[in-house]
């Protein structure tokens, strides 16, 4: 028998371990999951968390980890404003696309003008269109008790038709030879979110991301709002009591989550992606959950897990490549990260013992 | 407009049956207390499962089956996580969503363009020839008629039988339940594995029966879809059917109206069925209907002392 | 030898050499007793005595780790709640074991191993409640019940087994006056069947008055056996205290020409809580230095009275006023600018974060009387020692001011929770349930430092269910029913019954028989 005793408080050691343990976890499953499929499994472990930093085309891949980790990190750590608050915005992969779709509608229509403000006004926009997008949740939660993850889930869905309509209509490029697609900004140089070290990839998306974690550190540490989020999601009546009203909590954590999904959008269309198209939405709104609570909800463990997370991504398409690894591979493979996160969750909330005592 | 009515009923229904089977399955699960949004994830592996199983063997029964047991074994580790390590329950739901479509995108790598084995024509054939009632009433394959069973079985369960009752009551108030004798834990992991195998049941409708053909993420959002209609009915197995039948119309309807070349573009006729799950949970909200949810629906349960 | 020769009969239930023990506290050690057939047989502690260990243990929620219990000499261990059912044994909760959103009946059913049909089951459920003055309807839901009925739906689902041992966990206290007088009553009856009973309580009068036998626990450990009638309850109280007490005592008497500090005037709410009672036309005045004690059981809108006065509910602004302004529409953190403190009931999860520090938990109320935040920025150097500070003043037991809330016990909690309000210069303090769950000791250390502040100027609103409690704190006292209150009279020459009446008699005795016209029907609405 294995009883679950709870701690009179949570152990700091193991909220440090068991992301750690998870991943260590992970790695072994996966490893199973791969040698079933066929491959061998130590190397496509390799392939998948070293290659990318140490393998041949390292030169190549490396760029890639703050290209891909920028967005992660950008989203997870709106997230992580609403999830200390046990508000649920799943919904941000849809933020992500309305911050793209607004921001590049501004930069579209200012086309082919040049100007330094116009690039700013595009990532204001874009941080615009995520809120609004997630103030439709927060609204209806606020206004009429509508689950926020159901409501903000489902505009993901109707976000995915809207970034359609626009690929096929009104931001479709008028030279594209007919083809689904807008301009690309790369070809637009006040609009374009250029590489700003050489063989970095660092843009301006990477940047924001590390403003953000520290933004959100010191909000988290020093400041009473985040302690009031933190409040509001351990013990809601207690934050009532605390003056801490709902309405307002959802609010900010949804308006602040969606701004920076929407950030995270602009910054992506406007560089890596170049262009609205179809195939824009690539999972970062989903995969930031998941990098949230590696994280631990914590901003430094965001930043970290956001890398981390980056690196699977990159490793995945390169045991794509190599070990003709499918490409689903990699997301049954986050996923199981995030199960064993969960599973290993419990040491730092209970003490697990063995045995039960025999009563006399 | 050129929309046949009798049709249009008979595809509302089949269009209906995925998201019914998974909604009823998680309707089960939050009248025990728990919330289990990993609808979509059980769904898209009990689609793979069920869609692999039937091409292996060629048979669409084994397929179903096979479907079912998907589901539930994703639903059970959600169960062992929740209700034996005490996970986060939105959480881990999430998880299991976004493990299970990769997970089933990974099966189903070799399934892609297969046509799955025919599931056979309608479960009273004779009777399917009749003039409008036919094809209204006896006109659909036997897993519509299993839903429509399932509908009322679980409407009957909850409401007549001990097994129903103690169920409700671990929905209610854990604590009290468990004071009273019950094992909280154990009717919560039945409840769950039912929602996962209904849930698994109706992926493998939509890989074999309503498209049918398997492709990435094809469950398209029907498990949330599902969440929301057990939302949208109160709880009530009746009202899960009313709601899946209105979501099958719109979804049908703006199909319709798409073939019908209606000079709204495409993509804002496809965010249609999206938009109505919104509205409807507004409105139902709106008249207060969240009162009306289980009270210990998503806390966790740990028999401390 | 067995033990019931001793005195001549077979004891119905003989517990020997009884020990259970938690990680860092036993909460009982080698408890022996025993309960003759037909005997109503009370436990006495305080809170935290392991009265609720031991009974747990009879019901099979527990399992002991030595000791044994025999049932008609025969050994008993029951597995889980079930097999002491099917023993004989049924349970009275403190805390009910009721599903709010279930029918009576259904209740009843799942108290059962095996109800009758539904319709069997409600005729039953009419006889029991008729042949013990129980009055009940079957199809109602239980979440609109008041408090004494529902506890009725507990009885009858007991009585329904033909128990041989009843036990009652802290029963009398949801009940009124009145109520109490008709489930003694009953459990004379009862008793008088041959049904034993086990009654847990710490109100020695009540104990007095119905009790045959009396083992008294402190700290787990047995310290004393009598025969209540032949005892004083004085003497029952320095055993179970193990100390003498002093009551607290008032430096002034009120000053009952004092400015009001606190007005309600029409104070009509609908309640925020599923199940609960809307506030319907209240209407008071406090003045400075004055305690007002306001009585009731539990659920007639006490929670909706302390949220609507804190603030954590809005009301119509002129509905409450002080300082000379509207603040019915201001929120907690705006009355607290005002001078207003309030201690909700419920400790953890309401006045305090379970997972989160003392420190923590401080700055939740402390913010801003205690200028522990500016400009948005927490000083936690300053809410630290704000935090230690309550700490020593009011005796919290606690390793430090980083231990989180949750490991606090309840009495110590309370303390803090308390001591928190209290320490930020109040004008007006608003505190529900100040002493559940406290020791005697430290209930008088609390009750004392309310009159100190009300002797300082403050005007204090006391809700509580303990009358003992407010008679002993109180200027004037007020009952709630139903969401409605009484006006405020005067502590000095109330009687027992008329505060019984205060309180709304004997609720929903007509219920089960309409047509008798009975007491007026229960007053606890749905908002």
């Amino acid at each position: 028998m294995i009883r679950l005793e709870r701690r009179p408080q949570p152990s700091r050691g193991w909220v440090i371990a068991t992301p750690v343990l998870a991943v260590i976890a992970t790695m072994i499953a996966g490893g199973l999951l791969f040698a079933v499929l066929g491959k061998n499994p130590v190397e496509a472990i390799r392939t998948i968390f070293w290659d990318p930093l140490f393998g041949d085309y390292a030169s190549y891949s490396r760029p890639q980890l703050l290209v891909k980790a920028g967005p992660l990190i950008l989203i997870a750590i709106g997230l992580s404003f609403g999830f200390r608050a046990q508000i649920w915005n799943i919904g941000a992969e849809g933020q992500y696309m309305v911050g793209a779709l607004a921001g590049a509608a501004v930069g579209l229509a200012a086309y082919p003008t040049e100007s330094p403000l116009i690039f700013p006004a595009m990532v204001v926009a874009g941080a615009l269109g995520g809120f609004v997008w997630a103030m439709i949740p927060a609204l209806l939660k606020i206004r009429f008790g509508t689950s926020e993850i159901l409501v903000s889930l489902m505009l993901v869905y109707v976000a995915q038709q809207l970034l359609s309509a626009a690929a096929f209509g009104f931001l479709r490029n008028p030279e594209g030879m007919g083809f689904p697609g807008s301009r690309n900004f790369g070809d637009y140089p006040a609009a374009h979110n250029p590489e700003l070290v050489a063989g970095t990839g660092l843009h301006w998306g990477g940047i924001a991301a590390v403003l953000a974690v520290i933004v959100a550190q010191v909000v988290f540490s020093r400041f009473l709002f985040g302690f009031q989020i933190r409040v509001a999601g351990e013990a809601p009546r207690a934050a009532r009591f605390a003056g801490v009203r709902p309405g307002a909590m959802t609010l900010a954590c949804l308006g602040i989550s969606g701004a920076l999904a929407g950030l995270a959008g602009i910054f992506e269309v406007t560089g890596p992606s170049g262009q609205i198209t179809t195939e824009f939405a690539s999972g970062y709104g989903f995969t930031a959950i998941i990098v949230a609570f590696l994280g631990r909800l914590n901003p430094v463990g965001i930043l970290l897990a956001g890398l981390l997370m980056a690196l699977t991504y990159i490793g995945g398409e390169i045991a794509q490549l190599m070990l003709s690894l499918p490409s689903a591979a990699i997301q049954a493979f986050q996923g199981m990260l995030l199960f064993f996160l969960l599973a290993f969750d419990v040491l730092a909330n209970f003490r697990v013992r063995l045995g039960r005592k025999v009563a006399a | 407009m050129i929309i046949d009515p009798v049709l249009l009923t008979v595809s509302l229904v089949v269009a209906a049956t995925p998201i019914l089977l998974a909604a009823i399955g998680e309707l089960v699960v939050e009248r025990a207390g728990v919330l289990n949004l990993g609808v979509e994830g059980m769904m898209i592996v009990g689609a793979i499962t069920g869609f692999a199983t039937a091409v292996q063997t060629g048979s669409p029964v084994l397929g179903f089956v096979a479907a079912a047991a998907g589901g539930a074994a994703l639903s059970l580790v959600f169960a062992g996580l929740t209700q034996g390590l005490l996970s986060n329950q939105v959480a881990t739901g999430l998880a299991l969503t976004l493990f299970g479509i990769g997970f089933s995108a990974l099966i189903g790598q070799s399934y892609s363009g297969v046509r799955p084995p025919s599931i056979g024509g309608p479960l009273f054939g004779p009777l399917a020839g009749l003039p409008v009632i036919g094809p209204v009433l006896f006109g659909y394959d036997w897993v519509v008629y299993l839903a429509l069973l399932l509908v009322l079985g679980t409407g009957l369960f909850l409401a007549r039988t001990r097994a129903g009752l103690i169920l409700r009551a671990v929905g209610e108030n854990a604590e009290a339940a468990h004071a009273l004798g019950y094992p909280v834990v154990r009717v919560r992991t039945l409840a769950i594995a039912f929602g996962g195998a209904c849930a698994g049941l109706g992926g493998g409708y939509l890989s074999l029966v309503r498209v049918p053909q398997w492709t990435d993420g094809m469950t398209a959002g029907a498990g949330w879809i599902a969440l929301a209609i057990v939302v949208f009915a109160s709880w009530r197995p009746g009202r899960a059917l009313f709601g899946a039948w209105l979501f099958g119309g719109i979804s049908v309807l703006q199909l319709r109206l798409q073939a019908a070349g209606i000079a709204i573009p495409a993509q804002y006729l496809a965010m249609a069925p999206y938009l109505a799950t919104i509205l409807a949970l507004v409105i139902l909200s709106w008249k207060g209907g969240r009162g009306l949810a289980p009270a210990a629906l998503g806390k966790p349960f740990h028999a401390a002392r | 030898m067995r033990d019931g020769q001793v005195t001549g009969e077979t004891p119905l239930l003989a517990i020997r050499g009884l020990t259970k023990a938690y990680p860092g506290v036993v909460a009982n050690a080698d408890v022996s007793f025993r309960i003759a057939p037909g005997e109503v047989h009370a436990l006495l502690g305080e809170n935290g005595a392991g009265k609720s260990t031991l009974v747990k243990a009879i019901y099979g929620l527990v399992k002991p780790d030595a000791g044994e219990m025999r049932m008609l000499g025969a050994p008993y261990a029951p597995a889980d709640p079930r097999a002491a059912r099917a023993a004989g044994v049924a349970m009275v909760f403190q805390h009910f074991s009721l599903f709010e959103a279930l029918t009576v009946a259904e209740n009843v059913a799942l108290g059962m191993e095996d109800p009758p049909k539904p319709r069997d089951l409600a005729r039953r459920i009419a006889e029991v409640s008729r042949a013990y003055g129980l009055p009940l309807d079957p199809a109602r839901l239980v979440g609109d019940l008041s408090a004494g009925e529902r506890q009725r739906v507990e009885i009858v689902r007991c009585l329904l087994q033909d128990p041989k041992l009843l036990i009652m966990d802290e029963p009398t206290s949801v009940l009124t006056p009145q109520e109490v007088e008709i489930l003694f009553a009953t459990l004379r009856q009862l008793s008088a069947e041959g049904t034993a009973i086990l009654y847990i309580s710490h109100k020695l009068e009540e104990i007095r008055a119905l009790c045959d036998g009396a083992t008294i626990l402190r700290r787990g450990k047995v310290v004393g056996a009598c025969t209540p009638r032949e005892v004083s309850a004085r003497e029952m109280a320095e055993m179970m205290v193990g100390q003498t007490l002093t009551p607290p005592e008032r430096g002034q008497p009120a000053m009952a020409e004092g400015e009001p500090a606190l007005e309600v005037a029409g104070l009509s709410v609908a309640s925020p809580i599923p199940f609960g009672t809307a506030l319907k036309d209240i209407r008071f005045t406090v003045a400075a230095g004055e305690v007002l004690g306001i009585a009731g059981v539990a659920g007639n809108g006490q929670d909706e009275l302390l949220l609507a006065l804190s603030g954590e509910l809005a009301t119509a602004p002129a509905m409450i006023r002080a300082a000379g302004r509207d603040v019915g529409a201001l929120g907690p953190n705006a009355r607290r600018r005002l001078g207003f403190v309030s201690a909700p009931e419920e400790r953890l999860g309401h006045a305090a974060v379970p997972a989160m520090s003392l420190v923590e938990n401080a700055l939740l109320s402390g913010a801003i009387r205690r200028g522990l935040v500016r400009m948005g920025l927490i000083d936690w150097k300053k809410t630290r020692a704000f935090a230690e500070e309550v700490i020593a003043d009011y005796d919290v037991r606690t390793p430090g001011p980083g231990a989180a809330a949750r490991s606090l016990s309840g009495g110590n909690l309370q303390k803090f929770v308390v001591g928190r309000e209290l320490a930020q210069g109040p004008k007006v303090i608003l505190i529900n349930q100040p002493t559940w769950g406290v020791d005697a000791a430290a209930a008088a250390a609390i009750r004392q430092v309310i009159l100190n502040r009300a002797a300082e100027g403050a005007a204090v609103v006391v809700i509580s269910q303990d009358l003992d409690e407010l008679l002993e704190i109180s200027d004037r006292f007020a009952a709630l029913n139903g969401g409605r209150m009484t006006s405020p009279r005067p502590v000095k020459g109330l009687t027992m019954d008329e505060i019984g009446m205060m309180m709304g008699g004997a609720h929903g005795m007509g219920a089960a028989a309409p047509e008798a016209g009975g007491i007026a029907h229960p007053q606890v609405t749905r908002a």
